[in-house]
């Protein structure tokens, strides 16, 4: 949504945070900022809600192209409660007509990162238009060309019409209601799935289309709940599979009986899992998730074979001991943790890269496998001797 | 409450975490939500680190925050004194703990550890990075040496006991840190230097450091103040309890550095030797032909202190620059950034705001800026070149290479980074000859793969106009004749022309822009 603003409001922790951890967001520096609560906003002298209308006074009149605001909530705003929700109303008023405000939180001292995406859609559901024409609505971020892609496929599968959230364009919402069906992109979407149901919607529950067989089944969920022929089906997604099987099968060489070990990060540990396993010969020695959904996870969890080590929640020392006790071939982690690791000799992945890189589809199974055989490749290339 | 993308500096407990992680056996305590684990990248990523810094987090979550989290510090606190056992724990929190009052500190001196507790009160909300290093620097050392405070009224060790002792003078090297510009390279650098004088390096800290080498400190005849931003407070302290003096002079550039020898000599009782710049390659560079072309550059820096300090001399008296602005985000050190600006004529620039410093930059018009990886993004907007010259760093500006400011090499690659990126001068005129070919053609990328400015990207007048609400097409008109002969000269000084001519044209009231009005403007700027 290249016309919406992020405004966090927090310490100078929450902007240090966006500028270190996130250096890719130097792309999209025109969509970050963070108002930093000084002392003068703590201790009163200054009324904090004063103090917020100001800085977006000022940042609307310099970004005079924001046509939504996000207010977003940090563990200070949480602690200290000032009300971003009272706040996003105010500011509605203020601005009305040039920018609509909505607040959530990214609080830190909830569970991990990706809930952000999860409570910044939440936070658009309450202004999506109602409708009771049917359609299907895709729910979660997916990159553009990733998106394109699927719709073409829903397209040829005859589902339609199909809207998307986020829109491309934060003013063009998509409708929802008793006729809309949703299909969540990815696992961690929990609260905007059930604040779409509250509207009406009807979930489709599926396993996440990560993996040749993920998006073959995802797709075909789709299909089956709008009444598509599973002829007609199996038709369009047979030449799909078969190509994106050959395109998985120079890394499953590389990958398989490979001991994989899933640090908790991004919540999308248990479809990673499950595709390593199943699709590409890994032996899953722990899959670590921060935080367990089983209501949206069932159908992961079904796939995951019954025997397998689980952990809900961060600990990190004693994970590391885990880690090395195992010694695995490959541990997916957080940036954090990967040059140690690498420098205890544990081969690793950086799971942020798999936020940002186009990895959903059939079409793109290859590719995400390949971001799990490259670093254990580079390790067998690389020679001192 | 202020509005922001960029800053300079991070939180003062991430400065804390510098000096943790500068140090061996020290371990760092820290009361803090998940959110703010974030902060191992900047040691592991940034410096390539090969371990985790010594940091436990409490990473209380929202349900917690009913309960009771001062047990959770508790159990955090003896898990970590158990686990890594350190010579030294350090306890402090981060903004939002701040706010939650559980006090660690005072919590951990309860709880009879059998190693020494410094308890870190590090305001959040209105103290930065840089001030929250030197805090924990200061109360690390005071903590340690406490027990060998001399008494009261006791005179101050000669500096020049060791001529009596039989050995050769020692200092100690204060202030190096992780995250710091080019810290590793220097304490190697500096070693190197003091050897050559005579002198043995005693201790180094924090880099490197442990508890027991912070105790041997006052065995050294003086303390080095190699980065006044870090060290500051730790050497004024020592300087008061345990009389040691303090050398502040900051050996970065050659004439910085012969000044930091002889002040060194005279401190200690040393015979002053022959010049040791000698040693360095740079005055040659900068006095041979070809460097004739940096005369007058316009140059302008933002640093930190240190760094913005010695690139200003630097700039000005070694290469031949002229210094067209001079700045720094550390306010701590700002009085001597302000005298260094007015001894160029200029008023130092003291903001941790990086868009002002943006603005600033495209003020003054500069041909090199010397700044943080915040100015080469402005720099990069604006078409600029830039040499990075001071933190917040990037990855890159931690090299493989070994690659110092201070000392003899540390000029040495200092006159390669700061010159590179600027274009030789027979290359200016080469391309002034074939600017017509098709390789100086707008869009053409140059063998450096950097695009060519915008033809607006570096347009103050523009933007002013644009701000004031006045259309600058209705004051200004390039005739067909102007645009003709504008559109000839190399994109890479087309916007400096473009601007000058306009406000040579402001300036007379002329409204039409002809290629006359063009090659009178040049005239009245040629220098």
């Amino acid at each position: 949504m290249p016309d919406a603003f992020f405004l966090v409001v927090g310490s100078r922790t929450c902007a240090h945070l966006i500028q270190s951890a996130a250096g890719v967001m130097i792309f999209a520096e025109p969509r970050f900022g963070t108002a930093i609560l000084g002392e003068r906003d703590l201790a009163g002298l200054a009324d904090a809600n004063e103090e917020l209308d100001r800085v977006v006074a000022d940042l609307l009149q310099r970004r005079p192209e924001i046509r939504t605001l996000f207010l977003v909530g940090s563990c200070p705003s949480e602690v200290i409660k000032l009300d971003l929700s009272k706040a996003a109303e105010r500011l509605n008023q203020q601005h009305r007509g040039r920018v609509q405000v909505v607040n959530y939180s990214g609080s830190g001292i909830e569970t991990t990162f990706t809930q952000g995406e999860d409570q910044a859609l939440t936070a658009l559901v309450p202004l999506m238009p109602q409708s009771t024409t049917p359609q299907l609505l895709l729910v979660g971020t997916l990159a553009d060309g990733v998106e394109e892609r699927f719709l073409t496929l829903f397209e040829r599968l005859g589902i339609g019409p199909v809207a998307s959230l986020p829109p491309r364009r934060s003013t063009e919402l998509p409708a929802v209601g008793p006729g809309t069906k949703l299909l969540l992109t990815q696992p961690f979407l929990g609260q905007t799935a059930r604040a779409l149901q509250a509207k009406g919607a009807e979930l489709i529950s599926s396993p996440y289309p990560l993996g040749v067989e993920g998006s073959e089944l995802w797709f075909r969920a789709a299909a089956r709940a709008f009444g598509i022929s599973d002829e007609h089906t199996t038709s369009v997604l047979e030449p799909l599979v078969t190509r994106g099987r050959a395109a998985l099968e120079p890394h499953r060489k590389a990958l398989e009986g490979k001991r994989l070990f899933l640090l908790p990060d991004s919540q999308m540990e248990l479809a990673l899992g499950r595709f390593l396993q199943r699709e590409c010969g890994m032996e899953l020695v722990e899959v670590g998730t921060p935080y367990l959904d089983r209501a949206l996870q069932q159908e992961e969890l079904d796939l995951l074979p019954a025997d397998v080590q689980l952990s809900e929640g961060q600990n990190v020392e004693e994970q590391l001991q885990r880690v090395r006790q195992s010694h695995p071939d490959l541990v997916v982690c957080g940036m954090g943790l990967a040059n140690p690791l690498e420098a205890e000799g544990i081969t690793t992945k950086w799971s942020i890269e798999l936020v940002f890189s186009p990895i959903h589809g059939c079409d793109q199974a290859g590719d995400l496998a390949e971001l799990f055989a490259r670093p254990l490749r580079r390790r067998g290339a690389l020679t001192f001797a | 409450m202020e509005l922001t993308l960029w800053t300079y500096e991070g939180p003062p407990h991430v400065g804390a975490m510098r000096i943790a992680a500068s140090m061996q056996g020290v371990h760092y305590v820290l009361h803090a939500p998940q959110g703010d684990t974030y902060a191992d990248l900047l040691f592991t990523m940034i410096e390539r680190r090969d371990q985790r810094p010594p940091v436990t987090y409490t990473t209380f979550q929202a349900r917690d925050l009913g309960g009771d989290t001062a047990e959770l510090v508790k159990r955090s606190i003896r898990d970590a004194a158990d686990r890594f056992q350190p010579q030294a724990l350090l306890v402090g929190e981060s903004c939002t703990a701040e706010l939650i009052q559980d006090q660690p500190g005072a919590l951990a001196q309860g709880m009879n550890l059998p190693m020494p507790v410094v308890s870190l009160e590090l305001p959040a909300y209105s103290k930065k990075e840089n001030w929250g290093a030197a805090e924990t620097f200061y109360q690390l050392i005071r903590t340690l040496l406490k027990p060998q405070l001399p008494p009261a009224g006791l005179s101050k060790p000669d500096p020049k006991r060791w001529q009596e002792q039989g050995r050769r003078p020692r200092v100690n090297l204060l202030g190096p840190s992780l995250l710091g510009f080019r810290c590793r390279d220097d304490v190697r650098e500096v070693r190197v230097l003091l050897d050559e004088l005579g002198i043995d390096t005693h201790v180094v800290a924090p880099l490197g450091a442990s508890p027991e080498d912070l105790r041997r400190i006052p065995q050294a005849e003086a303390n080095i103040c190699l980065y006044p931003e870090v060290a500051d407070s730790s050497c004024r302290w020592l300087e008061r309890q345990f009389g040691m003096p303090t050398v502040s002079t900051v050996p970065i550039g050659i004439g910085a550095t012969e000044m930091f020898c002889r002040e060194l000599q005279e401190l200690l009782g040393l015979e002053p030797t022959s010049q040791g710049s000698g040693q360095s390659r740079m005055p040659w560079y900068s006095r041979s032909v070809d460097s004739t072309y940096l005369t007058g550059k316009r140059v302008f820096i933002f640093a930190d202190a240190t760094h913005a300090i010695a690139a200003a001399r630097i700039a000005s008296r070694e290469l031949g620059f002229e210094v067209v602005g001079l700045g720094s985000y550390s306010r701590e050190q700002a009085r001597a950034v302000r005298a260094a600006a007015e001894e160029l004529g200029l008023a130092a620039l003291i903001s941790d705001n990086y868009l002002e410093v943006e603005a600033a930059m495209a003020e003054a018009a500069p041909e090199l800026v010397l700044g943080t990886q915040m100015e080469r993004h402005s720099a990069k907007r604006l078409g600029i070149p830039c040499a990075v010259i001071s933190s917040p760093l990037h990855v890159q500006d931690v090299p493989a290479r070994y690659a110092p400011q201070m000392g003899w090499e540390g000029a040495n690659v200092i006159f390669d980074s700061w010159v590179h990126p600027l274009m030789m001068g027979l290359e200016e005129h080469l391309i002034g000859m074939f600017r017509h070919d098709f390789e100086f053609v707008d869009g053409h990328m140059s063998h450096k793969g950097e695009k060519p400015p915008g033809p607006e990207a570096a347009d103050p007048i523009t933007l002013a106009a644009e701000a004031n609400g006045v259309d600058e097409a209705e004051l200004l008109r390039w005739a067909p004749s102007g645009q003709a002969e504008l559109s000839r000269i190399p994109f890479f000084v087309r916007g400096k022309v473009k601007r000058n001519t306009e406000s040579y044209a402001q300036e007379r009231g002329i409204i039409n822009i002809t290629d006359e009005v063009l090659y009178e403007a040049k005239a009245h700027f040629s220098r």
